[in-house]
């Protein structure tokens, strides 16, 4: 997969985050390559979310570049990032309870079709699409069922469909599989090869070894703010990851 | 880039949710309607005059007194906030509205000459263009509502300010500024466009009230607005959850600060349409109206917490109450009860549904 003439669609060059005295990241770089998937892993505290969230838009670097698609970004707010085709799945799926699977899917770009001189909400054309999206994640979702009254998986597959709105060109999932079912691992899995199929690049922050095994082309261990590793794939081993991720190992 | 099905969607793990476990059938709001209609039938029967045509019309015209801000501050509650300052703002646009009726009616004022001029026999006072006087007095009583929302959006949306706290503080700084106006008298709509204003705020087409025919055109605008536009979606996620609102691109800052626009100018004509009814526009007017409001959206089903509410449940608390205030009348039992009975009945009204979402 790995295309050495490829512009990376993500590009990260030295970047670093203080918070106050805390040094949450230092110097990381990193490439992501069109269609490529890269798991991102690390212990509680080594900076795997404080990443996510620079790349996403929540907070921005102290130091270092983002390059995106060949170009520098510089996101001041989530937005900013799903601007450019930076889509993310957060851990707590952020979702509103009291509204149905398709507003929360289309949460922030309804659908409308004008009337007059009004543009209202297109309900009809949010939940078809809506239920192609449930559809093609394999998840029994009705759009108009409130998310309030779905299981952990449904609330996944709502959270997933979002990110399936736009040509995003980097999905980031963060934890995707941490609260779901067995059969729903399997569905997010395979979601995440078609995504690589249609040359959307994922990054997938797990802490389970099984899933990043199943679907990466390369893994990313952080340690104490740090890249410690970054290999393919089949040049590694879960023992080895292990061992990055704990400390046993320092870098690789 | 639409992914192939390999089959079609079946749903063999999910049931659908039956149709009276969904919508109104399984909100506050429908056992609310419930409750009111069960009341209608025993006030027929208890009392005569109950269902006569000047007691329903007596009934119409008072809750539409607090049910159009009722409607304002739903739209608050449901983003999960709070405005208190409702009453405040109610007597601050009415005595606005009226003191500026008044002066630009003054002929011999530097203001009152560009609108008003005296007739021949020098007592009378004619306007210049019919009607503008009350179009620009109307235009200064929502205008001042208009900044006090915009203030209290401000404070609580971009400085990040406590709702509860900021609008507290607009009831007070609300309140004394009419006072201050006022110099602690009322006010009274008065000058050529006087007859206009009664006939708009308190008159009435084919024997229904003309304050039951705005809240039913504000009543309808809102509904559309809550569950047909962007904006309405948006006030509901703000509620439900207002990091995920934020994390989707929703415009949080300015959501919260057109709820608030929206309450206060609510609150602001609902003032105005008070005092035409009233005649004056007096310093201590709709004292404490804040919380017959809040009481008449949480009963009729907008959730504090946020997320839930919307313009039928505003207009069934407002009723309820009105109606349970007027049988409490028209049955001779002490006026005092009225209170003590109303607070019974929020607390119910939340305990129900509390109870019913345990059931399910």
């Amino acid at each position: 997969m790995t295309n050495a003439q490829a512009t990376p669609v993500l590009e990260l060059t030295g970047i670093g985050k203080e918070f106050g005295a805390i040094r949450a990241l230092h110097d990381v770089d990193m490439q992501v390559l069109p269609g490529e998937v890269v798991g991102l892993m690390g212990d509680n505290g080594a900076g795997k979310s404080t990443l996510v969230k620079i790349i996403a838009g929540n907070f921005r670097p102290s130091h270092g570049e983002i390059r995106f698609a060949g170009s520098a970004v510089h996101f001041n707010r989530p937005v900013d990032a799903r601007g450019v085709g930076i889509e993310v799945v957060y851990q707590d799926l952020a979702l509103a309870d009291n509204l149905t699977a398709a507003a929360n899917v289309f949460l922030g770009r309804e659908l409308k079709r004008r009337i007059g001189p009004f543009a209202l909400l297109d309900h009809k054309a949010m939940a078809a699409r809506a239920l192609e999206l449930f559809g093609e994640l394999r998840s029994e979702t009705r759009p108009d069922d409130l998310v309030k009254q779905m299981s952990g998986g449904q609330r996944q597959a709502v959270a997933i469909a979002r990110t399936r709105l736009s040509n995003a060109k980097l999905v980031m999932m963060d934890e995707p599989t941490a609260a779901i079912s067995v059969r729903q691992v399997e569905q997010v899995l395979g979601l995440i090869h078609r995504l690589k199929e249609q040359g959307v690049a994922v990054m997938l922050i797990s802490h389970r070894m099984p899933d990043v095994f199943a679907v990466c082309d390369r893994v990313i261990v952080m340690r104490r703010g740090e890249k410690r590793a970054d290999k393919p794939i089949h040049q590694t081993s879960p023992e080895e990851v292990t061992a990055l991720i704990t400390g046993a190992k320092e870098a690789a | 880039m639409a992914m192939p099905m390999e089959s079609p969607i079946s749903f063999t793990n999910v049931g659908r949710i039956r149709w009276w476990q969904r919508g109104i059938f399984a909100s506050q709001t429908g056992y609310v309607l419930l409750a009111l209609a069960v009341l209608l039938v025993v006030m027929h029967f208890a009392s005569p005059y109950f269902f006569t045509e000047g007691n329903m019309q007596n009934v119409a015209k008072n809750f539409s007194f607090i049910a159009i801000a009722t409607l304002g501050v739903t739209f608050v509650i449901i983003t999960g906030g709070i405005d208190l300052s409702v009453g405040s703002m109610m007597c601050f646009s009415a005595m606005v509205t009226s003191m500026v009726m008044t002066e630009l009616s003054a002929p011999g004022s530097p203001a009152g000459s560009l609108f008003v001029h005296m007739a021949a026999d020098g007592k009378t006072v004619l306007a210049n263009v019919p009607g503008l006087i009350l179009l620009v007095s109307l235009l200064a009583g929502l205008g001042v509502a208009l900044l006090a929302g915009l203030v209290n959006g401000f404070c609580i949306a971009v400085l990040g300010l406590s709702p509860f706290v900021t609008t507290l503080g607009m009831l007070s700084i609300v309140r004394g500024l009419g006072y201050v106006v006022s110099n602690g008298r009322g006010s009274f709509p008065g000058g050529p466009d006087a007859g206009y204003f009664y006939a708009l705020t308190s008159g009435d087409v084919l024997g229904v009230p003309v304050p039951f025919i705005y809240l039913i055109v504000l009543a309808l605008a809102m509904a559309v607005v809550l569950h047909h536009s962007s904006f309405g979606r948006h006030v509901f996620a703000l509620g439900g959850n207002e990091k995920a609102a934020e994390l989707t691109g929703i415009p949080v800052v300015r959501v919260k600060i057109e709820v608030y626009v929206i309450c206060a100018l609510a609150a602001g004509l609902q003032g105005i349409i008070i005092s035409g009814w009233l005649g004056s526009a007096p310093a201590n007017m709709a004292t404490s109206y804040e919380l017959n409001v809040i009481a008449a959206a949480v009963i009729g089903g907008a959730n504090l917490a946020g997320g839930i509410g919307g313009p039928l449940g505003a207009i069934v608390g407002c009723v309820l109450l009105e109606v349970i205030r007027n049988g409490l009348v028209l049955a001779q039992v002490s006026s005092y009860w009225q209170q003590t009975l109303v607070g019974v009945i929020i607390i119910l009204a939340v305990l129900v549904d509390r109870i019913r979402s345990r059931m399910i």
